[in-house]
């Protein structure tokens, strides 16, 4: 495997001096690896905080997601029990861990938590952030967050904080090397699995029409919460 | 997969008469086109991201062995393995080793090109591991026995009543007077066959958007979620990629993942984007155990360097392939190999030697769309001239058409015998066919007049004419004063 490695690598440094090589306008690796420069970032979510939910909003109903506000985590379970009573969907969820600290017996759903499961109907879990741009929610895996409920569910209710919702993926990134990366070790800031999620699963493979829920979840609805959780 | 680059023109012949293709095809012209455009339309950053794109991935290839170095590092570090292949076998054998390794009898996959161009379900197959694609389009025609005819459309090709041909043949555990008429009901009997495969294999088997240098991860992109199910679940994720699949960063990335859907099915965002790093870690709950990439060459080392370098910059969009006014008259299969349209004309010669694929760079009408709408800005023209002009120059034996050509040329150089020979041809095509018009046969020319009449001329030449002075004296000095 080694003499694969350093063979392909050394056809690659003499490839470098070809007539035909492409112009480099970007500068060193070094560089760029580690300011990590943004390119162009779309106008499109910059605005004031309450336009980047509105925007958000917009672009994820636009995807066929739905989208409900509430302001305190004490609205959480009931309006995701309301959800589920308004769509005739079963009332039974799984939550990631991380939404253990809601009070889930206001609400006659049966409860559960832990990671994706076959027999799951619905799942509940936290989004790290959202994107204005394209109405897209971001998580990422740990031990409150198992990656397996975000996909094998066929309902997916993802809890946001209004706070958490940025103009672009490129804030996101910014957030998540500020939270993550300690100072000396910002290389492996990393988690092992960054999911953004834009819209419901679809397809459109069977004579390109569009169809809703796959292999992921058929439906996607959003909580936004004003209150931030601690 | 079996190569049927070399007969070319017979495939395309096939795939012309071949109505339930048309139809499909029709379909496609007027989707993907129309979505593209209107997603461009509401981004008015386009054309900079585009510009954007263009360079990041200029500037990954003038530093690719640094920036490979870096990412097997990062990927090292998180826990994670890099198999360097040189070529298909090389990349199959590591596989299947990885594979025995986790003593694995089914190995979920989702869509991979490379998995493709390495023909890996065969080699699974045969190795006594059930390779199970799982998306969707990739799904049916793997019932169907087949290759897919678009990069991010597999199934093109194939329509509603042949999709519910397949699963009615292969899904024999459900009832047979079941009702598939409804597209959602194909969707349902889809979903709930590959659920069972999806959370029984051993192996998770995908490929990579991107390669991402500064963290070591690789980027899925689906609408389905089936590449999500397919790392998430088993034991083991095999990722497999090219080296030219490289980003410097997650902004970098971000950059690309914008022009990316756009270009190709004219979503602003695909619906699910990811980056995987190494195995799971310590705490995680969820995850596979292990992390291997299988980082491969299989000729792209060969491009680097040479005039057809620029397509090292594509990133399978498929932009290309929904504008081409030959892929969409003659699908994806007719190609013969495993990439289509306009990117395959160029990226097929370069990887399986242009003698193969001598075909595929004419199956072009140069009308420049494809290099318009292109995300990454690959002259693909360019390109497609330069493998022309290759094969031209290479050609071991003197053609008709060479001949003809020389002849011609050496006529040209010589004017007086060039226009009496020119009148001499005019006069005989005009007195066939002055008439009706129009000519039904010429000698040495049945491929036009087999299809289509040939107009008649209806008198001289324009030299002829003009030295007439039918408007001018016979120098032509009058025209040019009147002018003034």
């Amino acid at each position: 495997m080694n003499d694969s490695r350093d063979e392909i690598l050394a056809k690659i440094r003499t490839s470098r001096s070809g007539p035909y090589v492409v112009r480099n306008e970007l500068g060193t690796i070094e560089d760029r690896l580690k300011n990590h420069p943004r390119n162009v970032v779309p106008a499109r979510g910059d605005g004031l905080p309450e336009e980047q939910i509105t925007k958000f909003k917009a672009e994820a109903e636009l995807v066929n997601a739905t989208v409900t506000r509430v302001s305190s985590n004490i609205d959480i379970p009931k309006e995701i029990a309301k959800y589920l009573a308004d769509n005739n969907l079963p009332s039974r969820i799984k939550h990631a861990p991380s939404l253990e600290h809601l009070d889930w017996s206001t609400t006659l759903m049966e409860v559960c938590h832990g990671i994706g499961e076959a027999t799951d109907e619905v799942c509940v879990t936290t989004a790290y952030a959202g994107v204005a741009e394209t109405g897209t929610i971001v998580t990422y895996s740990d031990q409150q967050n198992p990656t397996t409920l975000n996909f094998l569910p066929p309902v997916h209710i993802a809890v946001l904080n209004a706070v958490d919702i940025t103009g672009s993926y490129e804030d996101v990134w910014t957030k998540l090397r500020a939270d993550l990366g300690s100072k000396d070790q910002s290389v492996n800031f990393i988690p092992r699995t960054v999911n953004m999620i834009t819209g419901p699963s679809r397809t459109g493979d069977i004579q390109q029409t569009l169809l809703l829920g796959i292999h992921g979840p058929q439906r996607l609805h959003i909580v936004i919460v004003d209150e931030k959780t601690p | 997969m079996e190569m049927k680059t070399t007969t070319f023109k017979e495939n395309a012949r096939t795939a012309i008469a071949d109505e339930t293709l048309q139809i499909e095809l029709d379909r496609l012209s007027f989707g993907f086109p129309e979505k593209r455009k209107k997603a461009v339309d509401r981004m008015p950053e386009f054309e900079q991201l585009r510009e954007q794109a263009r360079d990041i991935k200029n500037h990954v290839l003038a530093n690719l062995d640094l920036y490979l170095e870096n990412y097997e590092d990062r990927v090292e570090k998180h826990g994670g393995q890099v198999h360097w292949c040189r070529d298909a076998k090389a990349a199959r054998e590591q596989i299947l080793k990885i594979c025995k390794a986790a003593d694995a009898k089914t190995v979920t996959k989702s869509k991979s090109m490379i998995g493709e161009e390495i023909f890996i379900n065969d080699f699974l197959a045969k190795n006594g591991i059930e390779p199970i694609e799982t998306d969707l389009g990739e799904y049916i025609i793997q019932l169907r026995g087949e290759p897919p005819s678009h990069i991010i459309a597999p199934a093109i090709h194939v329509s509603k009543a042949q999709v519910e041909d397949a699963f009615r043949r292969v899904h024999t555990d459900l009832p047979a007077d079941r009702n598939l008429e409804d597209p959602a009901a194909l969707l349902q009997e889809a979903r709930g066959q590959l659920r069972n495969k999806f959370l029984q294999a051993d192996v998770g088997l995908t490929g990579a958007n991107m390669l991402v240098a500064e963290t070591g991860s690789n980027v899925l992109v689906t609408n389905e979620g089936n590449a999500d199910l397919t790392y998430a679940l088993p034991r083991v994720h095999i990722v497999i990629a090219s080296i030219e699949k490289i980003v410097p960063t997650l902004e970098d990335a971000s950059t690309i993942l914008r022009v990316l859907a756009r270009s190709a099915t004219g979503q602003d965002m695909s619906v699910y984007t990811t980056f995987c790093t190494g195995p799971k870690r310590f705490e995680d709950p969820d995850g596979p155990e292990e992390y291997h990439v299988i980082l491969l060459d299989n000729g792209r080392t060969d491009l680097l360097g040479s005039e057809f370098e620029e397509i090292l910059r594509c990133i399978r969009c498929s932009a290309c392939l929904n504008h081409c006014p030959i892929y969409k008259a003659i699908g994806g299969h007719a190609y013969g190999w495993v990439y289509p349209g306009p990117m395959g004309a160029v990226l097929t010669p370069g990887l399986i030697g242009m003698e193969d694929a001598s075909d595929l760079p004419n199956a072009s009408t140069l009308c420049g769309k494809c290099e318009s709408v292109c995300p990454m800005g690959i002259p693909l023209p360019k390109l497609l001239r330069s493998w022309r002009t290759r094969h031209f120059e290479a050609k071991p034996t003197r053609s008709l058409g060479q001949i003809t050509l020389k002849f011609w040329a050496w006529l040209a150089k010589r004017p007086k015998l060039y226009h009496k020979v020119n009148g001499l041809i005019i006069a005989t095509l005009g007195a066939l066919g002055r008439r009706k018009g129009r000519i039904k046969w010429i000698p040495f020319a049945s491929g036009w007049t087999s299809k289509r009449d040939f107009p008649a001329p209806m008198g001289n030449t324009f030299i002829q004419q003009y030295h007439k002075g039918a408007r001018g004296d016979t120098s032509g000095r009058r025209l040019r004063e009147v002018k003034k």
